[in-house]
């Protein structure tokens, strides 16, 4: 007969999921509004929408599983979702289409799964990818940066970088269109530069740690390096690849959603790497003129293979 | 640093220190349990109605129990079972004649001269025995040590846990006893040299220790500061933090060449060679907001917890809960009616409010921060997952049984998540899982040799029946002879 | 699509189907699985009360039927749900509970002889398994309840119905009374 041990002890700097989600929903602020203002205030009303979606969807989701709304639709893990969802989409896209696209990543991305905590997928990159092959042409409608969301669409940066490098110009050429800007997309550059500012936030409150940032961006960066150096005509440089597209985005936001992510440290650096290196390829030779949400997809397949392969040495014991 | 993990904790230790060691009176009754903290139970050698003396053994020392003897000087009342720190369990109650007559021949011990072997008789009939709270025989760990040529004897005045402050008082106003009892255990253990080692947050207990190191000069004896991490005070941790060394996991510090010992241990030892009586007492820090004047005690094994409480100016106004030990390992207690055991290192009445109530429990979001702090380098993720599922195989490969339950996990868990009591028990399944095999493994046996025996025994028979038909045969032929 | 297209196509698919049936039919014949370790993984499986309630005589007879592919794995009401999920992982099949046609799980019981009842006719002594009982006719028979598995064989032979079955230390608590603290 023993006596129940000492009452669990308190959580240290106050982290719960609620506190954890809520920061990070903080540090997409700033990508919020670079979005609003590059893209104009038809960004902002997404973000609603999709938020709206998502809360209830998740209630309906609970509803049906028998399990009570609350604690769980406080814990602003699916508003994470929407959000992300909300500001990886095309601003153009029609609010019923994103409404689409989250009710796919909350009921079948997470809930289907098992809800908090079990979902193998991510579920914003699981409701893109479902977004982006049922309707392409949405998806990949962009507005030229600055205009509004009147105006005429155009080709973003990786697009026209695609388009240009197989009609043979040269990356001087290229580079000189109108979508891009000091490094890379133009409006898409300073999306990076909040989500970097976002993400930096997140690191300092030690939210995230530095492993699937780092992992991401190096593994993004290095092979670009290397074919650039390699073939500057034919291969953009590490510096455009990382202010373009969703790189910062994915690094920072997406890639350290913990659920879907690797469980070690050893095993997250693995699993960064990997999705910066299935970015480059995809970018470089693939379909898609973003790779991240699918590099994401096809690295949280292999997350159990990594976790496997990563147990660390247990102390004590010699490695089995 | 090469420890993984740990954490970095409020140390909630000002207050008792803010007063000098306090004596608490011997008790008018004393309750001595039999399991004293080592999980088994000793053997009464007294019934009810004996005499004893001050520090007449009562109970003999079995397997991990060390010998129990009387606190004070009576009659033994009765024996049997009570409410103890540990839960519940058999206990020896001594009503005291308030004289405190000592055992004849209670004298100081001329260690020096005697034997290893006849030295560690004497400690282990001394009932010394690890007051870090383990509770183990000291003797017999020093004799472990001694056949297993360990050379360094490390001495742990780490005192990690928060709330916990016993040995630093005792380092602070004890330090020759500490010194003393050092030297004792080299020669009965046989290591060469000793580390005694304290955490850097407690200057005055360095301090201490320092000067009393330079008054008695034996180059063997050293001193050691580690960073105020929790859990660096564990056995396995503490040795991996001062010699680099790890200790196997289904194995003992001395098969890395040392030997742990807690400092209060070490001064229980000084104080049997220098008078000559057995452990009978320890230091108890009495702590928390629940009561009035917070302090460190010196008590009688065997006194009840509210005359310690009540040697601290009483419990205060706000309701507490009374822990046994510190905020991460210690135990809620139903009552303050039970007694000091050798074990006892705390008693923490926290108001409502100190420890403040986890949220609720939700899943896990696989954040990894468990990992991080585990001083053991498991993947507590992993382990939940396998405990959850009751996957032996999962729980072996993911080190189960390296996990020390220290508590960091479940301090940085974002879901709240009660780790090491979920652990606990997969330990304790796990246990009695290879009960249960072990004794379908001798069932099968006795079953085996059942048939045999029964197969032998039918072979005999027929055996004898063709004997005595061949008999009978024969016997017939004769009889119908030509 | 002509057969000029069609014909290397289906070649190069028969040739890989047939080296890979080839690969996968010699390593099934070189990794197969010894049958008798077979068998002694199961026993050590099996909780070893030898009671029958499988209708097999023994848990060994048991793990052989198994093996032998004759008997499910749910028949074991002593392992419970434990052994089948065991039992199912080594075998790589689905685990399902005890089936109660073969009896329910209870917990670990041990028999207890009634001494005051028992006439020393000594018929339950040979019926135990694992030789637990202790006796010898017109002495008084009793359990070592350490060695007990709980198999009940010995209570149909008991003419006078003595044998009872209850927790292990049941007894023993009984005995120790609770002190009064001042």
């Amino acid at each position: 007969m023993t006596s129940p041990s000492a009452p669990p002890p308190p959580v240290v700097g106050g982290f719960t999921v609620p506190r954890v989600m809520f920061a990070v929903l903080l540090a997409l602020v700033p990508v919020v509004m670079a979005q609003a203002i590059v893209f104009g205030w038809r960004a902002l009303l997404l973000i609603a929408v999709a938020a709206g979606a998502a809360l209830t969807c998740e209630a309906a989701a609970l509803r049906l599983r028998g399990r009570a709304p609350q604690p769980a639709l406080r814990d602003g893990s699916v508003l994470v979702t929407a959000v992300l969802l909300a500001v990886a989409v095309p601003p153009s896209l029609p609010w019923w289409l994103l409404v689409f696209g989250v009710a796919v990543a909350v009921l079948i991305a997470k809930h289907a799964y098992g809800g908090l905590g079990q979902n193998p997928f991510n579920p914003a990159m699981v409701g893109y990818a479902v977004l982006l092959v049922s309707f392409p042409l949405e998806m990949t409608r962009w507005a030229s940066p600055g205009a509004g969301w009147d105006a005429i669409t155009g080709a973003t940066a990786l697009d026209s970088l695609r388009a240009g490098l197989r009609q043979s110009y040269t990356m001087q050429e290229i580079f000189a269109g109108t979508a891009f800007g000091w490094i890379g997309a133009a409006g898409g550059e300073w999306i990076n530069l909040a989500a970097l500012v976002g993400g930096s936030y997140l690191l300092v409150r030690r939210v995230i740690r530095w492993h699937i940032p780092a992992a991401v961006l190096a593994g993004l960066a290095l092979p670009a390096a290397v074919a650039h150096l390699l073939d500057p005509g034919a291969h953009a440089g590490a510096a455009f690849h990382l202010a373009s597209g969703a790189t910062m985005l994915g690094a920072f936001f997406i890639a350290t959603d913990p659920v879907s992510a690797a469980a070690s440290d050893r095993g997250r650096v693995v699993y960064g790497a990997g999705i910066g290196l299935l970015t480059w390829i995809i970018r470089t030779w693939g379909g898609f003129p973003d790779g991240v949400a699918f590099a994401v997809l096809i690295m949280n397949l292999a997350v159990p293979l990594i976790d496997r392969s990563t147990v660390p040495r247990i102390y004590g014991q010699r490695r089995s | 640093m090469n420890v993984h993990g740990g954490l970095r904790l409020e140390n909630h230790k000002s207050r008792p220190l803010e007063r000098p060691l306090l004596v608490v009176p011997p008790p008018r009754v004393a309750i001595l349990a039999l399991d004293q903290g080592s999980g088994e139970a000793a053997e009464p050698v007294v019934v009810p109605g004996d005499h004893v003396r001050l520090g007449t053994p009562v109970a003999a020392a079995r397997g991990a129990a060390a010998a129990v003897h009387a606190p004070v000087s009576g009659v033994v009342r009765e024996i049997g079972l009570a409410a103890t720190v540990g839960g519940a369990g058999q206990c020896i109650v001594i009503e005291s004649d308030g004289r405190d007559d000592r055992e004849q021949g209670a004298a100081a011990v001329d260690w020096r001269a005697l034997q290893p072997a006849a030295l560690l008789a004497g400690i282990e009939a001394s009932g010394a025995a690890g007051l870090g709270g383990a509770a183990f025989p000291t003797a017999a760990k020093l004799a472990l040590a001694r056949s297993a040529g360990a050379e360094l004897l490390l001495l742990n005045g780490a005192e990690c846990e928060p709330w916990i402050c016993c040995d630093d008082a005792l380092m602070r106003e004890r330090a020759a006893d500490v010194l003393l009892g050092a030297q004792v255990m080299l020669a009965a253990s046989g290591a060469a040299r000793c580390v005694i080692a304290v955490e850097n947050d407690k200057p005055e207990a360095i301090a201490a220790l320092r000067s009393a190191l330079a008054m008695v000069g034996d180059a063997r004896l050293a001193l050691v500061e580690l960073p105020a991490v929790f859990p660096l005070g564990a056995e396995g941790p503490l040795v991996t933090a001062v010699t680099g060394r790890e200790v196997p996991s289904d194995g003992l510090p001395p098969q890395v060449g040392v030997v742990c010992q807690n400092v209060g241990t070490a001064a229980a030892v000084a104080r049997f060679v220098r008078d000559g009586l057995p452990l009978i007492s320890r230091i108890v820090t009495v702590t928390g907001s629940g009561v009035c004047w917070p302090g460190n005690v010196e008590a009688r094994i065997g006194t009840p917890v509210a005359a310690l409480i009540e040697a601290c100016g009483g419990r205060a106004a706000a309701p507490s809960t009374l822990i046994a030990g510190g905020s991460l390992t210690g135990r809620v207690l139903a009552s303050d009616r039970v007694a000091v055991t050798k074990g006892l290192n705390c008693i923490l009445a926290a108001a409502a409010g100190e420890l403040p109530a986890r949220a609720a429990e939700m899943p896990c979001i696989r954040c990894g921060d468990c990992a991080r702090v585990c001083p053991a380098r498991l993947l507590p993720q992993q382990l939940h997952v396998a405990a959850r599922a009751d996957d032996a195989a999962g729980l072996a490969r993911f080190g189960l049984s390296a996990c020390i339950e220290c508590g960091c996990c479940d301090y940085v868990c974002p879901s709240a998540i009660p780790l090491t009591a979920r652990f606990r028990d997969a330990r304790e399944r796990q246990q009695a899982r290879a009960a249960e095999h072990r004794r379908a493994l001798e069932a099968r046996a006795r079953y085996e040799r059942h048939q045999s025996r029964l197969a032998k025994q039918a072979a005999a028979e027929r055996r004898a029946f063709d004997e005595a038909r061949q008999r009978a045969r024969a016997a017939g032929r004769s009889e119908t002879g030509p | 699509m002509t057969v000029t297209t069609l014909l290397p196509a289906v070649g190069m698919a028969a040739a890989l189907a047939a080296t890979l049936g080839g690969v996968l039919g010699w390593l099934a014949t070189r990794l197969r699985a010894d049958p008798g370790s077979l068998v002694e993984k199961i026993d050590a499986l099996l909780p070893q009360t030898q009671c029958g309630q499988c209708r097999y005589p023994g848990c060994r007879p048991y793990a052989e039927a198994i093996a032998r592919g004759e008997a499910e794995i749910d028949r074991c009401p002593p392992g419970g749900d434990a052994t089948t999920r065991a039992l199912a992982a080594l075998l790589d099949r689905k685990p399902r509970p005890v089936d109660p046609r073969y009896g329910a799980t209870k917990s670990r019981l041990v028999a207890v002889i009634d001494e005051d009842r028992c006439i020393g006719c000594a018929l339950c002594l040979p019926a135990c398994p694992v030789d637990a009982i202790v006796g010898a006719p017109r002495v008084m028979h009793t359990v070592i309840a350490v060695e007990c598995t709980g198999c009940e064989l010995c209570l149909p032979p008991c003419p006078v119905d003595c044998i009872a079955l209850r927790p292990p230390d049941a007894g023993a608590h009984a005995e120790r009374s609770a002190v009064v603290v001042p």
